[in-house]
């Protein structure tokens, strides 16, 4: 990658690092989500592997200055593969108190800490519930401590717009960041032009911006604070145009390609929701491919529409997160019933009830498979990490068509706004589903199954002669008339169960990562595959049999994994609940498993993995973190 | 306009309109009545049969799809609107019809029965109103009438009830009106109405339930007194009712008040304007026994049509952009490329 930074920055001695973890934090209005993502992108481009988080409160505007409304963004980059955002900042910026004292506990010894100093006033420091100012009791010695007037410095850069005081403390954020573009010799030209595109309407504002950034470079190059700038070399990333994607937007960007793939209009019907609301927004700036959005009344009516949308013809989808996945749970058993495709995407976030509206979970799981009442059996598949979600939406939405049943698809909240590196696909290697609808009345009845599949034909209405009713009432097989026989009524159940089940049979071999045989099995589900890889690669560089299996497919299961199971000696699931898949793996296959439950809406750290498995080498079986 | 009329067909008839299921509402219901009357007029409306679609929600009422001859989704409780519009967004050619009843529709769906009639998306609903519970056999409903004794109201309900119109009315539906089920031919003119209007067509259909509320509506259904208790109300035409054509409805003030006509005071007779939702308001909440029972079309103006500007939006957006390329959107956003 070019340097397009005209400036030879080498005037203090560079040091080279592997990889760097940095986190932006601040009030959340100051910005530091631009901040954090314009410092990925200038990472990516620079060639860097990247993974992001950002962390941000419920609260849109919780009091400034709180502890409440800390905001923060955490980047990982570095020059081998990385897979989560890192589990501790080497890097803290904090522009208050308050993001001090949320993050300081992170960030590690002798790590980087740059603070705005005139954040650090009186009337700051008492909202944060800091008795002393910790710029001077010496609290933070133990850190390589950068104290900078960015405000001031700002305010000065800024001085001759006329523009106000509060607008002027707006573009403080950019100072920071061209800070820290200096110190680890980013380019600079992404971040100028994302200034100019984002304030076009306002050339006051991308001169207060652009300005802004360009002091805190300078800053960085002149000021006697810093000694020396940091390297952090390209990655050997495999060839290929890439996108630095949210979990959200490969979700959406998917189910816009298994449309397409499919031959079918796009149906979204969604209830705004953290952390969901994203994949609505980015679907309904698609309009120009046929997208259909609906903005429902509630949750209920959201994925009603979609089912009447599927009933329809089209590819339909609702979208969602935990709350709104109970109020669905009927309409989905509907869906199951007079099987039509259905897509629901659970970003699953902090439960029970409104819980942790922007925090990760993942305790959704058993929800999805079995939160119907009567048996509602639908299959289950999970994202690993953001684009991810992208792969997975295709495969949902082929399941949902060959099988002729709702589809869940589960992502959380840590890969709906987390970020990777995904190498853009081309569209001629995206699986074909292209549908055809039943149009031959002759020989035609509603639930006359597929052999193979045990789907039923998709017709729509407006086909003559194939006019028909569905509906939630049992309903005799193939004919679909309405029985209440006792043995049909057997026989539909177990040929739903049955359809499902046999999903299995396409799921491709699981893949295992380390040894065939060995001491411990590692075995994941969803978002905690970046976690779970770290520590594995880890602990198999340190010589120890530890192989790491994650599942896509939660129901059904892979037929292969018993078989996988039984040849390790232990068998670990790390989970962001209190052991769902657990359940699952004990009661399908009778294997002991252990669970690692981490229920803090947070993400697994690396280390914790690291130590829980090291733990088990050692023979302890506790579930919990320490 | 849901549908085109092919011309190649055999004109279908009524009997092309039943379904082979047998009918099991319960003998004297006047849910038979009612579906004898859509069945005669669907295949008037110059819409072929596949493209015909009745969706019902859950209750007595909601049976209604599975012995029509056209296709027909029986779907959750009170939420037949929802998945009405969802096929309606996706197919805007079908003639989607919701068939609900005073519990499906204004108990446990009220929340979409409102937001379909705001929206107005281009459906006809047939609202079902015989004030009770008859499918969970006999329970008080949202438009029973207040002290009604019940199973689950042994000392009388007190809940106050419903007015439909005027929860349709103040849901910003665009066409509101009401006919009895025993009312053959305006009920099937009523539903025409309907069917002809664009946007969110509201009907209330009075219907006897002659197990749990058997009589419900008599003063407008018996045959020697009706007169005396219904209002037909006509675009354009005074408010007169009664045998004798006798009385009207005159405004005191901006109070509507039953008088008896004579020459001296037939000018003063209230003109009905579908157009006017002050009209229409006072309509919809006048009730016996201070009022006759108003039946007709109530209201019905033109307002933009949901699906259609939605699907406006879509070709607009294809038309400015160009229609989607999902390579060019695969690689858009933050993207770099690695040699």
């Amino acid at each position: 990658m070019a340097e397009s930074n005209p400036r030879v920055a080498n005037e203090k001695p560079v040091k080279e690092l592997e990889t760097v973890v940095i986190r932006f934090a601040g009030d959340s209005g100051d910005g530091m989500q631009v901040t954090g993502m314009q410092f990925t992108n200038a990472s990516a481009l620079a060639g860097n592997d990247i993974s992001t988080l950002p962390d941000f409160p419920a609260e849109i505007r919780a009091p400034a200055g709180t502890l409440a409304g800390v905001s923060g963004y955490q980047l990982n980059f570095s020059q081998r593969e990385v897979f989560t955002p890192g589990d501790t900042p080497d890097v803290l910026v904090a522009m208050n108190p308050a993001a001090l004292k949320a993050n300081i506990e992170d960030l590690e010894p002798n790590g980087i800490l740059i603070l705005d100093k005139e954040g650090f006033n009186e009337q700051n420091l008492k909202k944060a519930d800091y008795a002393t100012n910790p710029l001077s009791d010496g609290s933070l010695d133990k850190y390589q401590l950068f104290t900078i007037d960015v405000s001031k410095l700002t305010t000065l850069a800024l001085a001759d717009l006329g523009l106000s005081n509060k607008q002027v403390l707006r573009c403080k954020n950019f100072f920071a960041l061209g800070i820290v573009t200096w110190m680890y010799q980013r380019p600079t030209e992404p971040t100028l032009k994302f200034i100019a595109a984002r304030f076009k309407k306002d050339p006051v504002l991308v001169e207060a911006n652009t300005r802004a950034f360009k002091a805190g470079l300078h800053f960085g190059e002149t000021s006697e604070l810093f000694v020396e700038q940091y390297e952090v070399k390209p990655a050997s990333i495999p060839p290929g145009t890439y996108r630095n994607i949210t979990g959200n937007t490969a979700l959406a960007v998917g189910l816009v390609a298994a449309a397409r793939r499919a031959g079918l209009p796009l149906f979204l019907g969604s209830y705004p929701i953290t952390p969901a609301s994203d994949i609505l927004h980015e679907l309904s700036g698609y309009k120009q491919f046929g997208v259909i959005t609906f903005q429902a009344e509630d949750e209920i009516s959201g994925v009603g529409a979609a089912v009447g949308a599927a009933f329809g013809g089209a590819l339909a989808v609702t979208t969602t997160s935990g709350p709104g996945i109970d109020l669905k749970a009927e309409t989905v058993g509907l869906a199951a019933k007079v099987e039509l495709p259905l897509i629901i995407c659970d970003i699953q976030r902090g439960g029970p009830s409104t819980g942790l509206p922007t925090k990760t979970e993942q305790a959704d799981l058993l929800a999805a498979i079995y939160g119907r009442h009567g048996e509602a059996p639908v299959p289950v598949i999970a994202a690993a990490t953001p684009a991810d979600c992208f792969d997975c939406a295709l495969e949902a939405a082929r399941i949902a068509i060959k099988y002729m049943t709702p589809v869940f698809l589960l992502s959380d909240g840590y890969l709906a706004n987390g970020a990777e590196p995904w190498l853009v696909e081309s569209v001629d290697d995206l699986p074909d589903l292209q549908v055809e609808f039943r149009t031959e009345p002759k020989g035609y009845f509603p639930y006359l199954r597929e052999p193979e599949t045990l789907s039923r034909p998709w017709v729509r209405p407006g086909t003559p002669g194939l006019e028909h009713r569905i509906g939630g009432l049992e309903t005799e097989n193939t004919t679909g008339n309405i029985s209440y026989a006792p043995a049909n009524h057997e026989q539909m159940v177990r040929l739903r169960a049955k359809k499902v089940a046999g999903i299995a049979r396409e799921i491709p071999p699981t893949r295992v990562d380390g040894p065939p045989t060995g001491r411990v099995l590692v075995l994941g589900w969803g978002s905690t595959y970046g976690p779970i890889v770290a520590a594995v690669k880890q602990l198999q560089a340190e010589g120890q049999a530890v192989a790491h299996a994650h599942l896509r497919y939660v129901n059904p299961l892979p037929p292969d994994l018993g078989e996988i199971l039984a040849r390790y000696e232990k068998v670990l699931i790390p989970e962001m609940n209190m052991g769902q898949l657990l359940q699952l793996v004990r009661a399908q296959h009778l294997t002991p498993a252990i669970g690692f439950n981490k229920i803090q809406g947070r993400p697994f750290k690396v280390v914790e993995i690291v130590n829980r498995v090291k733990k088990l080498l050692d023979g302890s079986t506790s579930e919990g973190i320490d | 306009m849901a549908g085109n009329s092919s011309n190649e067909q055999p004109k279908l008839t009524a009997k092309d309109f039943e379904s082979d299921q047998d009918v099991r509402w319960c003998p004297g219901c006047g849910d038979y009545a009612i579906l004898k009357q859509v069945q005669k007029i669907l295949p008037d409306l110059g819409v072929p049969r596949e493209n015909f679609v009745f969706i019902s929600g859950i209750g007595c009422s909601s049976r209604f799809p599975y012995y029509v001859n056209t296709y027909g989704f029986h779907t959750l409780h009170g939420r037949a609107p929802a998945i009405a519009t969802g096929l309606k967004l996706a197919r805007p050619e079908l003639s989607v019809w919701i068939v609900t009843g005073d519990g499906d529709g204004l108990s446990i769906g009220g929340n979409h029965l409102i937001h379909i009639l705001r929206r107005n998306l281009d459906v006809n609903l047939l609202l079902f109103n015989n004030r009770i519970y008859g499918l969970t056999k006999g329970q008080y409903s949202p438009t029973s009438e207040e002290g009604k004794v019940t199973k689950s109201t042994p000392l009388g309900s007190v809940d106050f009830p419903f007015k439909p119109l005027a929860l349709a009315l103040g849901a910003e539906a665009g066409f509101v009106a009401r006919s009895v089920d025993v009312e053959a031919k305006h009920l099937q003119e009523t539903i025409r109405r309907a069917h002809a209007h664009r946007g969110a067509s509201f009907v209330e259909i009075l219907q006897n339930c002659n197990i749990f509320n058997d009589g419900a509506f008599a003063e407008v259904t018996e045959k020697e007194i009706k007169a005396d208790h219904q209002l037909v109300v006509e675009h354009g035409k005074p408010m007169l009712f009664g045998k004798q054509r006798d009385r009207g409805i005159r405004l005191n003030g901006f109070r509507p008040e039953v008088i008896k006509v004579d020459a001296s005071n037939e000018r003063e007779i209230l003109i009905h304007d579908e157009t006017n939702p002050v009209v229409a308001s006072m309509l919809a909440h006048m009730q016996p026994p201070e009022f006759p029972t108003p039946i007709g079309v109530i209201y019905a103006v033109d307002r933009p049509v949901y699906e259609e500007a939605v699907h406006r939006q879509i070709e607009s957006a294809i038309k400015q952009r160009g229609n989607g390329d999902l390579a060019k959107l695969l690689g858009s956003g933050d993207v770099w490329t690695v040699q």
